[in-house]
């Protein structure tokens, strides 16, 4: 018997058994190649890391470069944790922070309508912070993700230790037209971001991202990306959104500096844990600072 | 089998330069020699294996929704190939971006699915895929060959034109950026074409 190929009963039948066998075969090779996919992406996050910190440009030409980028971040990816709004270390492994769940809570606080909702929002924040050390340099890094035009943008910002200068820059994104938008993540325009200071006359403020705004004596401003204006605004947006949920961790670190107490706080007689920054040593009597912990919870009974 | 299924797609029936399908694609990715031949590597493995899967069920296949069928089929190696190269060549796939996925709406794939495959046995339709993704393949090499030495003085990475020749260092040579943006790569299609009508008089048309 000839079998009628174009009844509908056919079709039906012929098609639903055809998508049901490809999709088996996709969902299979997808989570068996997962594992791999993953560590890419997380080998990639490593060098956007270190790029912010203007480590590893050489890493393409190594042979093993996923070794090379690996041995250069645990070298100088000295530490890394999760603050909250206030700028407490809390609870986290800040790099397994999905970027975008952030972002999606800085949207809603910057669209809230009362301070009451933006207040509950800000208290799910969990913002991360990679501390890199070159030399005697310690630097802090921290992210910012947006909107682009087609798709997300994201970056890191390396923080010198007065938490006011911009050390370096990287940023990437998942599909801005080549040739424009998709220059932001090439090295002409990320280094325009050194040297850049995150203040003026005191108060903060964000890099603004505008044509003409690469002036020498401008200490806040880089020029745009001809042509990729969107990309440029949405960046100049998301760079902002997230500093500024930062601040409360950089002014305590900004009040730390001047003071000889080593974490901004008055001298307790106490062992302090005290953070990597440290500018100057505790020079209070019976004050002694660890140079390995940030958290300031843990006070500990200072013996002789 | 007939010997000219492997040899038409080549020089007589080339996909770019003689049925003019898939130049959006030898635009986009030709930039530099790497990027062109993992394209020419996918679009070659694509054309070949779905042509010869279609070709394999062709005498299934409801004629009324077969062009959905065959959609199918070429995409499930399109992802494939997607998935392996984001396990496997992370800087590549990143570099190729989307144009991967778009080789599902390569018209040379439907084509030769449409045009050979349908009506020939699965051993002929995977020559003749594997053929037409290497005469694409081979264009593609051409201008990215030329594109990444003029435009970068490079190729696969590795610095050709010596640095010292460069103006920077002192010398009288500079990269042309104009070969680096995709109007360019749509002039040296058409030089290619020119070239191989000179050389080819039966492709040229009767005055």
């Amino acid at each position: 018997m000839k079998l009628n190929t174009n009844s509908n009963i056919y079709t039906i039948i012929y098609t639903t058994i055809l998508v049901v066998l490809v999709a088996g075969v996709l969902a299979f090779v997808s989570t068996a190649l997962k594992p791999k996919q993953q560590e890419n992406i997380a080998l990639e996050k490593m060098q956007s890391l270190l790029r912010a910190a203007r480590l590893g440009d050489d890493a393409s030409a190594q042979n093993n470069k996923s070794e090379y980028i690996k041995a250069l971040y645990s070298e100088h990816m000295t530490n890394d944790f999760v603050l909250d709004y206030e700028g407490n270390v809390i609870e986290g492994e800040a790099f397994e922070i999905d970027l975008q769940s952030q972002y999606n809570i800085i949207k809603k606080i910057v669209a809230a309508k009362t301070p009451e909702t933006a207040q509950a929002l800000r208290e799910q924040l969990q913002l991360p912070v990679f501390v890199c050390t070159i030399d005697e340099k310690v630097l802090n890094i921290v992210p910012c993700y947006g909107a682009g035009l087609w798709g997300p943008v994201w970056g890191y910002i390396a923080i010198e230790d007065d938490f006011e200068t911009i050390y370096g820059a990287v940023f990437d994104h998942k599909g801005e037209t080549p040739g424009l938008g998709a220059e932001i993540a090439h090295a002409p325009f990320y280094n325009q971001f050194v040297g850049k200071k995150l203040s003026k006359e005191g108060e903060f403020k964000s890099i603004s991202i505008v044509k003409g705004g690469g002036q020498a004596d401008n200490p806040n401003g880089v020029d745009a990306i001809s042509g990729g204006t969107i990309t440029s605004q949405s960046l100049e947006q998301a760079i902002a959104m997230w500093l500024n949920e930062y601040q409360a961790y950089f002014n305590i670190k900004r009040a730390a500096i001047g003071s000889d107490d080593c974490c901004g706080e008055e001298c307790c007689g106490e062992e302090h844990n005290h953070d990597q920054n440290g500018k100057e040593p505790c020079a209070g009597e019976g004050c002694v600072c660890k140079k390995d912990s940030l958290n300031h919870e843990s006070h500990e009974q200072y013996t002789k | 089998m007939d010997k000219s299924i492997l040899k038409n797609p080549f020089f007589k029936a080339n996909p770019i330069t003689v049925l003019v399908l898939g130049v959006c694609s030898a635009l986009a990715v030709t930039v530099q020699l790497k990027g062109a031949c993992v394209m020419a590597l996918s679009v070659t493995v694509v054309t070949g294996f779905s042509s010869m899967l279609v070709s394999s069920i062709r005498n299934t296949i409801p004629n009324r929704v077969r062009i959905i069928i065959q959609l199918v089929i070429v995409a499930l190696f399109v992802i494939l190939i997607d998935q392996f190269l984001k396990a496997y060549a992370y800087d590549v796939s990143k570099q190729l971006s989307v144009y991967i996925g778009l080789i599902i709406t390569n018209c040379i794939i439907m084509g030769r699915i449409e045009a050979f495959a349908l009506g020939n046995k699965p051993f002929p339709s995977l020559v003749d895929g594997l053929a037409n993704g290497m005469g694409y393949g081979m264009v593609l090499v051409v201008i990215a060959f030329i594109r990444e030495l003029f435009g970068s003085g490079t190729l696969f990475g590795l610095q050709i034109i010596p640095q010292s020749w460069y103006i920077a260092n002192g010398g009288f040579y500079e990269n042309n950026g104009l070969i680096i943006l995709p109007p360019m790569a749509l002039i040296i299609v058409g030089c290619i074409i020119w070239a191989q009508r000179a050389v080819q008089k039966e492709l040229q048309e009767e005055q």
